[in-house]
Parts: structure tokens; C-alpha cells; sequence
């Protein structure tokens, strides 16, 4: 990737903000003041067009930095950028005010800085919940804590009135599902209030990176949250080669996205049949799992790995098809499409089934556009945004798909949103295999997967990348050391901007249809927790 | 819908046939797993997944145990929703220590006789997060492991297989 250079409103402003930092890729990084972050605030506030797509913060000797990455959704490709604003005192003026999902954020970055967010609409910890033996785990020298000592309470937020009860679920549910708190306050049966309760699932994984060569983060982004492994592992991969300014042979671009698709495949088939088991449909399960099993095991023989965990490294690819793979991944798709299509009629055709899924769980398109939501919770909402469209990357900038957009916003629309979306993925892979370019022989006829090794630079780079996960857009942001380490690395789930939406889109429906709503958004607990 | 539950009618369930020694030994393995849980426990054991953890890697294949190809319930291996009406824990993730005290009551409430199953490199050691000041690290520093399942994450087959060496472990410790 090289720099890209946009003349949009956006970037005007931002170069007023403070001098553009000069080893940050593909997109500008500028460094601020006070006052500058204030006439960020002051931008956000007023124009509704400019997303908030992430917030995070690194620490040295120096202080810790609060970054916020920003997108201009008014303008075309390219139009990201990202602020920062050092904070010497340990302080900085809070965003939550002006978009509510820096709430959640900014809550992060106080428990793994010990920064204070002036201002903060929700001051409580979040993934600190008191047990770790430490505190403020990412800043230039952490706290210890006594854990022996009883977790300090959680105070959820008052709700109040005649007649309503609450209802306590988690951490530990009843399904396979990860785990989370969810405190139900209801009136009846209707739900008046649902307040979530995350953190349980973090495992620390920044600090783990922090240090590491970038092999070994790449192990561990891979695991960040399994059901978006491939995706997980472009994102890094890509901001890690943009740092390093890396161009990778076009063969493992086409690889990469090939695995993704797959991934996304697979992810929305498990969904669907999944949403319709909530509603107590199991004959869609039934049927949907096993072209979710056909797929995984496809994953297998043409890569090695069922979920595909490790195969996409910075560099390239680890692995490359297996000879027999295109073929078998070509039959696949026609054996998919033969199948899926009859089982989509059976969903449209039942009305017990559309009866629960339709004005149910609504989340409106006002509020997904201030959480910024991408993936199936933004476009069942009106949000057509698509990393792989905008910014785009390749080679999706070659392929032909569409991004299909609802605007119902409820459960059953983003069961839609999947539907298409498989469909768009089975085309996908097709003009993949179709399309890719084939393998360059060695001199010696041994073909070498397509795989680079990563310069040494011998100075600090900086890169970030936009890259589109089954559940919407990753950003992830690294900063590598002069010595080739990964110094700091930040990735942002999709699940933080769509979390906060299944509170919202869960009132005033009744608890029986919490499963649905909940399985419709599909927030990634260990993606989310870190 | 009609045409499909009149085709599994006619054609016969989708799940892999016992004696078929091909694919993964799943066959083989059906077979044996059927024989010994009947002998030990009747025909059921029920087995509660506590996530402690996990990257949500090892779910996807629990799950997939599920699925008409792999049908666990065939072999009377059912998954409950609570620990009171399990014999099994079956433990994934590197116990963060947010979760290390969900995951001690799940165990308390679960009544004896039981068996833990730590499945996954991360619940056997901790895995790429063994180390972390969020994660305890392995099952056994927390609760009592009785087999351990290894794989990142294991495959639905090996899972089977686990299954399998649980009942003949938990039978020779009698
Ligand atoms: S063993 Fe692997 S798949 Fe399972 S939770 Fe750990 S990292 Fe995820």
C-alpha cells in the first residue's frame, strides 16, 4: 500500500489540529494539543458524517497517547485518519459525550492506562473487575493490587419503578456461548432495560504482544477471537506490512481473501440456522450446520486447519492451496448453492418463524450511524459500508459483489443481510479461483509458498488497516520497534461499536426474544475483551 | 420443507454412518464410544461447557459436535444447560481470572460423581496466553482435570475420541 493523499474537508481540519506524524501508514496520524482535541470534540459534535471507528492508546516513558481513528463517511475511499493526543498529566477530554461509543472505549483505556477520560459519561471500570493482582496493566509501570482481597461491587445502573424486577444472566450461560453478564430489568415480560457486563473473557492479549517478534503475535491475534481468525490475521498482517512499506506477491492477496470468504461463509451459515433455533425452528439448524460442516471441512483439506487459525501470516500465507483444492472448493460452491437456496425459501415461507423475527429487536439507523456499526448490524440498519469497497483493499478492488443494504433494522433483516451475503461469498470464491494468479516456479521446480520475509527496517514504523471480518470491520493498529518487535498493538473488534446496540435494540421486546436479538448482533465476547 | 423432511425420509439422516473407518476413525470410534458409555453409565452422559476463556475457537467445534454429521446425542453424550444436571465439565480457554470463579461454582455445583475435561491447549496450559496477568493459565490450577483433550482447538473427532478415554479413565480410577 502506498500513502494516500485526500484533499476532503476531513483532512483540511485535521492538519490545523498539529503536524502529521511522520512514520504512520497507509492514512495520516496527526499529533494534537488540548485545545486541537477540543476542536475535534467540537467536529465530531456537529457533523454527524465524521465516525468514530476506534480509540485507543499506547504508553512510554514519555506519558500515554490517546489515539482516535476517524473516518468521513461523507467522502470517498481513503478519507481515515487518525489523531492523537499525548497526555503528559494523564488526563484527556472525553469523547463520549459527542459519540456514545467512545463510552466503552474510553472505560478500556482507564483500566489499562490508569489515564483519567475528563468528563466520561460512565466512569466505572470494564474489563477490570478487580482480580488481575495489578492495575492499569498496559501503563510504563503498572500498579500491584492485593487480589486476595475481595473484588471491589459493580454497581449497575438504577433502574426504577412499580412493578419491574430484574433479571441476572451469566456470566456463565446456558448454551455453548461465551461469557458475560446481562442484567434484565423488566416489567412483565417486557424488557425495560438491559445493561451488559463484559470483561470476563480478557486474557490480556496487548500486553502479551507487547515485546513479541511479529511471528508470535500473529499467534496470538489468531486467537483473539476464533470464528474470525482469517480476518483477525489480515488486519495485522496488513497494518504490520504497511509499516514495514511491504508489497506481498499478488498470489497470497488472492489466497487471503479466499480463506476470508470462506470464514464469512461459514460464520453467516452457523448464524442463520442458529437465529432460527433461537426461535425454536431447529429444522433450519439442522439443515444449516451441515453446509457450515462442508465448509469447514473444505477449509481443512485446502489449507490444513478447519477454522484456517495461523494460515494468513504478515508476509503472505503459510500455507498454499492444496493442489486438489481449487477443484474441490469449485464443487463446493455449486454444491452450496444447490442446497442453500431451497432452505432460504423455507425461511421466507414460514410465518410462525418470520412472526418472531420480524419488528423484532430493531436498532435504528440514527443510532447505529453515531456507533458507527458496520457488518450485518450496520446494513440491516441503512449503513452500506464495507472495508472491502471503503477504503478497499485488494483484491477486492478487482472483484465484482455487491453490499446489500436493509433498513428495518430488526432481527429479521439482518438474518436477510446474511443471506445475501452468502450469496455474495459463493460468487466470491468462484472468481477467486478463476482469477488468481498461479503459482511461480522455483529454479529448482520446488514452488515456495507465497510468502515474503519482513524487512528489517532498523527504525520505528507505524501502520494501521481496515480490513472486513463476517461481523463488520476490523481496525487494528501497530507500532513496530526499531529492533523488528511488535512495540504496541491494538485491535478493534467490530463487536466494540455493536455491543451497545443489542441494549438498545432489546427494548420494549419481551425476554423470550432476548436469544434472537442477541444471536442476530452476534457480538464476539473474546474479540470485545481482549 | 416438505421435500426436504420427504428426502431424509427416504435418503436417511446425513450423519456418517457407524461402520465406516474412513473418515477421521470417527466410524471406528462411534462404535467404540457406544459400547462403553452403555456399559458405564446406561446410555447417557451429560456434559456442561464452561468457556473460561477461550477464543470462542473451541465453541465452534463443540458445536459442530452437534451437527447431523457428527450427532453426539446418538451416543447418549448430551450437553445440559446447567451443572447441576452434568456428570462432565468440559472446560475450554486459559481460565482468566475474571472467569476463575464462575468456573469454581460451576464445579461446586456440579454433583459427584464428576469428571473435568479440559479441552484445548489453552485449557491444558494456557496456551499463547499461558503467562498473562489476566489468565490463571491451565484447567487443573483451578479445579481438579480428569483428561485432557489437546488440539487448537481439536477437531469434532478428536473431541469424540476424548470423549471416549474419559469413560475408560474414569472407569480404571474406580
Ligand atoms: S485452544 Fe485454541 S481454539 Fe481453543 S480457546 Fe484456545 S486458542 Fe482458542
Amino acid at each position: 500500500m502506498t500513502d494516500q493523499t485526500d484533499t476532503t474537508r476531513l483532512f483540511d481540519r485535521l492538519n490545523t489540529l498539529g503536524p502529521r506524524a511522520a512514520a504512520h501508514r497507509p492514512w495520516p496520524r496527526h499529533v494534537t494539543d488540548r485545545t486541537g482535541w477540543r476542536t475535534l470534540i467540537d467536529d465530531l459534535d456537529k457533523d454527524g458524517g465524521l465516525a468514530l471507528i476506534g480509540l485507543w492508546a499506547d504508553a512510554d516513558a514519555g506519558g500515554v497517547n490517546v489515539h482516535a481513528a476517524l473516518r468521513d463517511e461523507t467522502a470517498g475511499t481513503g478519507a481515515v485518519a487518525v489523531v492523537t493526543l499525548p497526555c503528559p498529566d494523564g488526563r484527556f477530554p472525553s469523547l463520549s459525550a459527542v459519540r456514545p461509543s467512545a463510552i466503552r472505549l474510553e472505560r478500556a483505556i482507564q483500566d489499562l492506562f490508569g489515564v483519567t477520560a475528563e468528563g466520561l459519561t460512565d466512569p466505572r471500570p470494564w474489563l477490570d473487575h478487580g482480580r488481575w493482582g495489578l492495575r492499569h496493566p498496559l501503563a510504563d509501570s503498572p500498579s500491584p493490587t492485593d487480589d486476595s482481597a475481595a473484588p471491589p461491587p459493580y454497581p449497575v445502573l438504577p433502574c426504577e419503578g412499580e412493578g419491574l424486577h430484574q433479571i441476572p444472566v451469566g456470566p456463565v450461560h446456558a448454551g455453548i456461548i461465551e461469557p458475560g453478564h446481562f442484567r434484565f430489568t423488566a416489567n412483565g415480560e417486557t424488557v425495560v432495560r438491559l445493561e451488559e457486563r463484559l470483561g470476563y473473557v480478557h486474557k490480556g492479549v496487548e500486553a502479551l504482544m507487547r515485546g513479541q517478534p511479529v511471528a508470535r503475535a500473529a499467534r496470538i491475534i489468531a486467537r483473539l477471537s476464533g470464528d474470525s481468525t482469517v480476518a483477525h490475521s489480515i488486519a495485522f498482517a496488513q497494518a504490520v506490512e504497511a509499516a514495514l512499506g511491504l508489497t506481498i506477491p499478488p498470489r497470497a492477496v488472492w489466497l487471503r481473501a479466499l480463506m476470508a470468504e470462506l470464514e464469512r461463509l461459514a460464520n453467516h451459515l452457523g448464524d442463520i440456522g442458529a437465529i432460527a433455533n433461537d426461535a425454536a425452528f431447529a429444522f433450519l439448524l439442522a439443515h444449516l450446520s451441515p453446509l457450515r460442516e462442508a465448509v469447514a471441512r473444505s477449509a481443512d483439506a485446502c489449507f490444513g486447519h478447519r477454522l484456517m487459525m495461523d494460515c494468513v501470516v504478515p508476509g503472505g500465507v503459510a500455507p498454499d492451496i492444496a493442489a486438489t483444492g481449487p477443484q474441490r472448493l469449485l464443487e463446493l460452491v455449486a454444491d452450496l448453492r444447490r442446497r442453500f437456496a431451497p432452505l432460504v425459501a423455507v425461511y421466507d415461507g414460514k410465518a410462525s418463524l418470520q412472526d418472531r423475527t420480524l419488528t423484532t429487536g430493531i436498532i435504528h439507523r440514527g443510532l447505529a450511524n453515531r456507533f458507527a456499526a458496520g457488518g450485518f448490524v450496520g446494513r440491516a440498519s441503512g449503513r452500506g459500508g464495507d472495508a472491502r469497497k471503503s477504503p478497499g483493499y485488494a483484491p477486492y478492488t478487482d472483484l465484482e459483489f455487491e453490499v446489500p443494504v436493509l433498513t428495518e433494522g430488526d432481527v429479521n433483516a439482518r438474518v436477510w443481510i446474511r443471506i445475501r451475503e452468502v450469496e455474495q461469498s459463493l460468487s466470491l470464491i468462484e472468481q477467486i479461483i478463476r482469477r488468481m494468479p498461479g503459482v511461480p516456479r522455483g529454479p529448482d521446480g520446488i514452488t515456495p509458498p507465497p510468502l515474503l520475509r519482513l524487512p528489517s527496517v532498523g527504525e520505528e514504523r507505524e501502520g494501521m488497516a481496515l480490513v472486513e471480518s463476517f461481523r463488520g470491520e476490523i481496525l487494528t493498529w501497530v507500532r513496530i520497534a526499531a529492533d523488528g518487535t511488535v512495540a504496541r498493538c491494538h485491535p478493534r473488534d467490530p463487536s466494540w461499536l455493536q455491543w451497545p446496540l443489542l441494549e438498545a435494540a432489546i427494548e420494549g421486546n419481551i425476554v423470550a426474544d432476548f436469544p434472537l436479538c442477541n444471536k442476530s448482533v452476534n457480538g464476539s465476547y473474546s474479540g470485545h475483551d481482549l | 420443507m416438505f421435500n426436504h423432511i420427504l428426502r431424509a425420509l427416504t435418503k436417511g439422516p446425513v450423519t456418517e454412518p457407524a461402520p465406516s473407518p474412513s473418515t477421521d476413525g470417527l466410524a471406528e470410534l462411534a462404535g467404540r464410544v457406544d459400547a462403553v458409555s452403555r456399559a458405564r453409565l446406561g446410555r447417557s452422559l451429560s456434559i456442561r461447557a464452561v468457556d473460561a476463556g477461550s477464543c470462542n475457537g473451541c465453541e465452534l467445534e463443540l458445536h459442530a459436535l452437534n451437527n447431523p454429521i457428527y450427532d453426539l446425542e446418538r451416543f447418549g453424550l448430551r450437553f445440559v444447560a446447567s451443572p447441576r444436571h452434568a456428570d462432565v465439565l468440559l472446560v475450554t480457554g486459559p481460565v482468566t481470572k475474571n472467569m476463575a470463579e464462575a468456573l469454581r461454582r460451576s464445579w461446586d455445583a456440579t454433583p459427584d460423581p464428576k469428571w473435568v475435561v479440559a479441552c484445548g491447549a489453552c485449557a491444558i496450559d494456557g496456551g499463547v496466553f499461558a503467562g498473562s496477568y489476566a489468565c490463571v493459565g491451565p484447567v487443573e490450577a483451578v479445579i481438579p482435570v480428569d483428561l485432557r483433550i489437546p488440539g487448537c482447538p481439536p477437531r469434532p473427532a478428536e473431541l469424540l475420541a476424548g470423549l471416549l478415554s474419559l469413560l475408560e479413565h474414569s472407569a480404571a480410577k474406580e
